[in-house]
């Protein structure tokens, strides 16, 4: 956790140098305990680590089982995947790229866009920039809030993205449920989470599954983002010990200032 | 023989010049490399009592070469155009080595810049150091603050995210506001009848060419203006007006090694509270780097809040405190302008906020106050309770402007001591 202190030291610093009223509030409901289950949906955080390599390889493993078949990642390599993630170049070949692909490909799905528009009413979204433009958090939200609305078209509805085009393709996995909205004046709003049929990963599991997928999109997103950090260090160490040098000649060049 | 340098004062000669021979002399007699170091670092005298505020103007010229070198890597990558921008900019930060430093040494160095300058140009509200002599200097300034608008505005579209192109949209559309030429003006301006293709491309020209070479021009001449009057200090007073036996000001230092060796450590110091961003937050919390411009530019999609970086908003604030579109624009470009006047509109009789009474005091702390306010508000949604606060708060933006005539010349005044205040280490 020191990437995370050193960003926090960081924020503080930087902090100094803006006014403190720029600072965009952080958007988020408190940490009030749920009253029912799925009730306090929008507090829910990703909570992943993108310099958990072996989380990585899982999320990378989720991803092309359960997303390359309609999302692509259209500005990373399968090489630089496997480079990143410590992935072999056999087991990435057997176990994560489609047969006939070239390891300097990008990592596109197979499915023609033309067709995915037909199906679903839009082409699916390229998932390469997805984390940096909507956020890890709202990511873990919109996986783990679908639940089945028989007036849709896919029979599945989702409370961080409404009428969403996408279908509930995880169900296998994390189960159905269904979503109980009470009335509040003349809106209907969320209240809780009913389970209509558990899924092949128990809850707890299912999390770690859409944790592991978040955190390998929060890489793709920006794959240089551990190896910036790690250079960040040295860098700002190095900066420092300059700092103080040259203070240490300013310092002796004014002693002749009276 | 004693050479005259531009702010007046004899300059010492180059000592270490050999008296004949060697490639010093011979370059020496073709090209003025001595007189030049002499005239404008070791013979140019400062005054000794600057404080941290006198950092910030060696800073701006340091993130100007970082934004014109790492500028020019970026050029070699990106690709201008509508279907190749966006791309071209991700190719940058996955695949051209160190393409993820430079982009964001850039994009961190547009905000740096505006952070430098306008702490650059509070010290000149602290000090007085747009009044006389130095109305010019202060008029160059606010040239090159222009200048870097219009640099971090079209710079800002080039990555072609939806941020860009609605943020784009905006504020050509405000040209359009103007009476008359209004809408075909801001037809010249896209080169087409939408922000597009030709209006990236001709917005790239003039971000990698044009404006920068407007901006060095600026600098050159601020600079020049700047070695002509001599500097300010926090005291405002004239170390010229001061001067020893060998005519060299009595509370001036040699610019060189003084000045170069203090503006190392602030240059240092800079940097670590650089770095922190690039390496640890570079997006900055949204604030450097907006969330919706990783999505490519949609014609379609309009982003939930359009807002501009956070160096534009408090302009904004006052555009959308107005009801009426052509009168916001109007009072936009008006708050930007004001800057430009106050030489004139300042009439106090002493230039440092230290001589002068609660008056100055207070108005310049409601200014801050309202400019960073204003700065907050720009970012916030345009609901009605942000607007009112807009309102008030750009009425206080301007009144220190235009009240200021008034205010100056009834401020109690301090007496202002003969010599610069000045506490040796």
């Amino acid at each position: 956790m020191r990437t995370d202190m050193l960003r926090a030291l960081a924020l503080i610093a930087v902090a100094c140098l803006l006014p403190a009223g720029a600072w965009a509030a952080e958007e988020g409901g408190g940490a009030e305990a749920p009253a029912k289950p799925g009730a306090d949906w929008q507090s829910w955080r990703a909570g992943n680590d993108v310099s958990d390599r072996a989380s990585l390889q899982r999320g990378a493993r989720n991803f092309t089982s359960y997303c390359l078949g309609c999302h692509s990642l259209k500005y990373e390599r399968w090489s630089r995947l496997g480079e990143d993630l410590a992935v072999p170049g056999d087991l990435l070949q057997k176990d994560l790229m489609p047969p006939g692909d070239k390891s300097t490909d990008y990592i596109l799905t197979s499915m023609p866009a033309k067709d995915a528009a037909d199906w679903f009413g839009k082409t699916p979204p390229d998932l390469s920039l997805m984390e940096r433009a909507r956020g890890r958090d709202y990511l873990y939200q919109f996986l783990t809030t679908f639940y089945v609305d028989p007036t849709r078209q896919t029979g599945a509805n989702n409370l961080r993205l409404p009428t969403t085009a996408m279908p509930d393709v995880l169900s296998e996995l994390g189960g159905l449920k269904k979503a109980v909205f009470r009335e509040v004046g003349k809106e209907q709003v969320f209240d809780h989470f009913e389970p209509l049929a558990a899924g092949r990963l128990s809850p707890a599991e299912y999390q770690a599954f859409v944790r592991d997928t978040v955190n390998f999109l929060d890489y793709v997103s920006e794959p240089t983002q551990t190896a910036r950090r790690a250079l960040g260090v040295w860098v700002v160490l190095f900066l420092l010990v300059f700092t103080w040098f040259a203070w240490l000649m300013k310092r002796e060049y004014w002693k002749d200032v009276h | 023989m004693t050479v005259k340098t531009a702010t007046g004062a004899p300059a010492r000669l180059p000592e270490a010049a050999p008296a004949k021979g060697g490639f010093r002399a011979w370059l020496n007699k073709r090209l003025p490399v001595d007189e030049f170091i002499s005239s404008q670092l070791t013979g140019y005298y400062a005054p000794k009592n600057f404080n941290i505020w006198y950092f910030f103007g060696s800073l701006a010229l340091v993130v100007l070469v970082l934004q014109l070198v790492t500028g020019i890597f970026l050029t070699m990558f990106y690709k201008p155009g509508e279907l190749t921008a966006f791309d071209s900019v991700q190719f940058i930060m996955r695949e051209v080595q160190w393409g993820w430093l430079l982009r964001y040494l850039h994009s961190t160095g547009a905000s740096a810049f505006f952070i430098v300058v306008y702490l650059h140009m509070f010290r000149a509200f602290l000090y007085g150091s747009y009044k006389a002599p130095r109305e010019l200097l202060w008029l160059f300034g606010m040239a090159v603050y222009l200048a870097l608008m219009a640099e971090a505005f079209m710079g800002y579209v080039l990555p072609w995210g939806n941020m860009s192109f609605w943020g784009a949209q905006v504020i050509v559309n405000l040209f359009g506001t103007i009476p008359g030429i209004g809408p075909g003006l801001v037809e010249w301006i896209r080169g087409d009848y939408g922000i597009g293709d030709a209006t990236l491309n001709r917005f790239f020209a003039l971000h990698v060419v044009a404006v920068p070479l407007g901006l060095l021009l600026l600098v050159m001449l601020h600079l020049v203006a700047l070695r002509q009057s001599g500097s300010n200090n926090p005291d405002g007073i004239e170390i010229k007006e001061k001067t020893g036996a060998d005519g060299k000001p009595l509370d001036g230092i040699p610019f060189h090694p003084y000045y170069t060796v203090k503006d190392v450590v602030g240059i240092g110091v800079f940097f670590v509270l650089f770095a922190l961003i690039v390496f640890f937050v570079p997006t900055f919390g949204g604030l450097f780097l907006e969330a919706p411009n990783f999505e490519v530019a949609n014609p379609l999609s309009t982003p939930a809040e359009i807002s501009p970086v956070w160096y534009f908003t408090p302009y904004y604030a006052i555009l959308r405190a107005v009801p009426d579109q052509r009168m916001g624009a109007l009072l936009m470009g008006l708050a930007v302008l004001s800057f430009l006047f106050l030489p004139w509109l300042d009439r106090s009789p002493v230039k440092s906020m230290r001589y002068r009474g609660w008056i100055s005091r207070t108005a310049l702390a409601l200014f801050v106050i309202s400019f960073v306010a204003l700065g907050y508000l720009g970012m916030q949604p345009a609901e009605a309770r942000y607007v009112i606060a807009a309102r008030i708060f750009a009425v206080i933006y301007f009144a220190y402007f235009w009240l200021m005539p008034f205010y100056t010349r009834i401020d109690p005044v301090k007496p202002v001591p003969e010599r610069v205040t000045y506490h040796a280490h």
